[in-house]
């Protein structure tokens, strides 16, 4: 009896799909304590914590905020790439109307976000009124996104000095940076929407079939496009932050490469690419492996540029590991290693 | 009347045109025999990278490694030539064959394991451009007597224009690109493929030789682009290439080949290159714009033409 259950709470762990991003986790923070015993320490100091975690946790915060909107968008069996481009148009229009000194904060934020909502409802409308594939509709925001930030800050990096703008990206709220709290806000509200209403399971059938769902009477178009615009939301929540961290906007490097790690982070959560299952905590779980791989990568004295080709091993084999077809291979080899 | 698949090929023909009186009329020297030939030579490595790319989207895939594919092959040449002090003729056939083993690589992971074409690609483009960055993240110049040489030779042409010899190479690799793509069997194939990959296989079309077949070749032109660009700046840097695989894309559409796959030419990639070439060239005629202009143009131009793709796909079904 005491086996049998011990058995199958096993299997219930091997078969939860927390069990290998987590394994991931772990791994990588005992080869971080291994090389420094210190590395999980936090200490208060000034009304604040610091520490590798905390670190951890506020470095991840542009690119948590992108994956929360990626995992549903890829949910919907769509992709967004123009994440990176949006936090750039974001961070520009409010840099911008910082400068012009009398606008006050709320409209700067108001107005920072709606870009990006307005981002998110060319995507959406391309995608789900037009039928352009994903990956098209959003490479062009992405190829554009950038020259119109550019545009805007007429090709200068745009500085400011505003404290309460500030505050978002490096101040502190109970000795926690503002950035996790902010993580945790939209984590919360966008978990809250999708599980406790029927909008999570709208998202997951239109991202199974998008025509069946729509014989059973789901507003298919308006899931898919109501998706971008969380994503555009999000993205341009993250370029207000990022701009909020440096006092400027940066309309080349602010955002780059983002939505390839916001993609690995919602990949390693176990989200299959092709739409359905999906769950955010998986996915800021992912966001916490890569970010731990960043720095664990600069902790441990390894040369930065190792960076890329970890990630690029890390999707592949993720990847590999989610398709049935090499699960059998590997399956196949094990019970022909067992027979002999 | 012309057939409806040849209406976008031949509104980017006509706009070519168009750009090309309009800049002739507005400044002096910009309808030159000159400015046509640099168009080829600029743009010589985008052209190679885009036929690739125009085979990968005809079968009805994408390749977003290309760019970092460029640079790695840029890179690799300049060290292999300038630190290791390897012959140029020894390296170039090993670059191809790597760029060549690397396309192998994912199209096998593409279609053993039926991943998506554009995840793979993806994590192709992070390893290509890692690897790259590991070997050196520094601009690595060249010197060597056959990269003089190369950069001395052309044809003159009529009209006081110079066709330098490696814009040549690039009209032959378009010759055979041609050649392969419209009329030998594997074409054939990639049609097929794009059309719809299930009837293809049915009709006995050999789907695994094929789809690897076109990611190495895809790969293959994009690590010969490379070669290209270490002629052009004699010098191998990791960062070449960032955004080259979104400008491919983007003139193969122009060019009028579906992005679903299974419709489009070889010619129409060329003019699908040469008009945004001709964008770049008028911005820099024109002076006071700025130079990201050209892709908000560019992105522009590409959305008018998926919405014509899309309005000609929806009344050919009709009609």
């Amino acid at each position: 009896m005491n086996t049998e259950t011990s058995h199958s709470f096993a299997e219930r762990l091997l078969k939860s799909r927390y069990i290998w991003p987590l394994a991931a986790l772990l791994l990588m923070l005992i080869f971080n304590l291994l090389l420094d015993a210190s590395f999980l320490d936090i200490h208060f100091d000034n009304g604040r914590f610091y520490g590798n975690p905390i670190d951890i946790l506020h470095r991840s915060a542009p690119v948590a905020l992108l994956a929360i909107g990626m995992t549903v968008v890829i949910a919907t069996g769509g992709i967004d790439l123009s994440v990176g481009a949006v936090m750039a148009i974001a961070g520009a229009v409010c840099a911008n109307l910082l400068v012009a000194t009398d606008v006050s904060l709320f409209t700067v934020l108001v107005a920072g976000i709606a870009s990006g909502l307005l981002c998110g409802l060319i995507n959406g409308a391309l995608v789900s009124y037009m039928g352009i594939q994903p990956i098209i509709a959003t490479l062009l925001l992405m190829v554009t996104g950038r020259g119109i930030a550019q545009l805007l800050n007429d090709g200068q990096i745009v500085t400011f000095q505003h404290a309460g703008f500030s505050w978002l990206g490096s101040g502190t709220l109970l000795g926690i940076p503002v950035t996790i709290w902010l993580v945790l806000l939209v984590f919360i509200i966008s978990q809250l929407m999708l599980r406790r209403t029927a909008l999570g399971l709208f998202v997951e059938a239109v991202g199974c079939n998008s025509s069946a769902s729509r014989y059973l009477g789901i507003n298919d178009r308006t899931v898919k496009l109501m998706a971008y615009l969380l994503t555009g939301f999000c993205a341009a929540l993250a370029g207000i932050i990022s701009a909020a961290d440096i006092n400027g906007s940066d309309a080349n490097n602010v955002g780059l490469w983002l939505e390839l790690d916001a993609i690995l982070a919602v990949v390693l959560g176990g989200a299959a690419l092709s739409g359905g299952r999906f769950s955010i905590p998986l996915s800021l779980l992912g966001v916490l492996i890569i970010q731990t791989l960043n720095t664990t990568i600069m902790v441990s004295g390894m040369p930065s540029k190792l960076n890329l080709l970890i990630k690029a091993l890390a999707v592949v084999l993720v990847l590999l590991l989610q398709s049935d077809i090499f699960r059998k291979q590997i399956s196949g080899l094990a019970g022909k290693w067992r027979h002999s | 009347m012309i057939a409806r698949r040849f209406v976008p090929l031949l509104a980017t023909f006509s706009l070519l045109v168009v750009m090309f009186i309009i800049g002739g009329f507005q400044f002096e020297g910009f309808a030159s025999f000159q400015v046509v030939t640099n168009l080829l030579t600029d743009n010589a490595f985008l052209l190679v990278v885009a036929l690739g790319m125009t085979l990968v989207i005809l079968s009805g895939g994408i390749d977003l490694s290309v760019g970092a594919v460029v640079a790695l092959s840029g890179v690799l040449c300049a060290v292999l030539i300038s630190e290791y002090q390897w012959p140029p003729l020894l390296v170039f056939p090993l670059v191809l064959v790597i760029g060549t083993l690397f396309g192998t690589l994912m199209g096998s992971l593409i279609y053993f394991y039926k991943l998506q074409p554009f995840i793979v690609t993806l994590a192709g483009m992070f390893f290509a451009r890692g690897l790259a960055t590991t070997i050196s993240e520094e601009s690595v110049g060249i010197e060597h007597p056959l990269y003089y040489a190369v950069a001395d030779s052309g044809i003159a042409l009529p009209g006081n224009a110079w066709l330098p010899s490696y814009a040549i190479i690039v009209l032959a690799v378009l010759a055979g690109l041609f050649l392969l793509t419209h009329y030998s069997r594997f074409g054939g194939y990639v049609y097929a493929i794009g059309g719809n990959s299930q009837s293809a296989a049915l009709m006995g079309v050999p789907i695994a030789r094929s789809t690897i077949g076109i990611y190495a070749m895809s790969s293959f032109l994009a690590a010969f682009a490379g070669i290209l660009y270490t002629f052009y700046t004699f010098s191998g840097y990791a960062l070449t290439g960032i955004g080259m695989e979104l400008d491919a894309i983007a003139a193969v559409v122009i060019g009028g080949t579906l992005l679903t796959g299974g419709s489009g030419y070889i010619l129409g990639t060329l003019l699908g290159v040469m008009l945004m070439g001709i964008i770049h060239t008028y911005i820099i005629f024109e002076g006071s714009l700025n130079s990201w202009w050209a892709r908000i143009a560019i992105g522009l131009l590409l959305f008018v033409f998926i919405a014509l793709q899309k309005v000609l796909n929806r009344s050919s079904q009709r009609g």
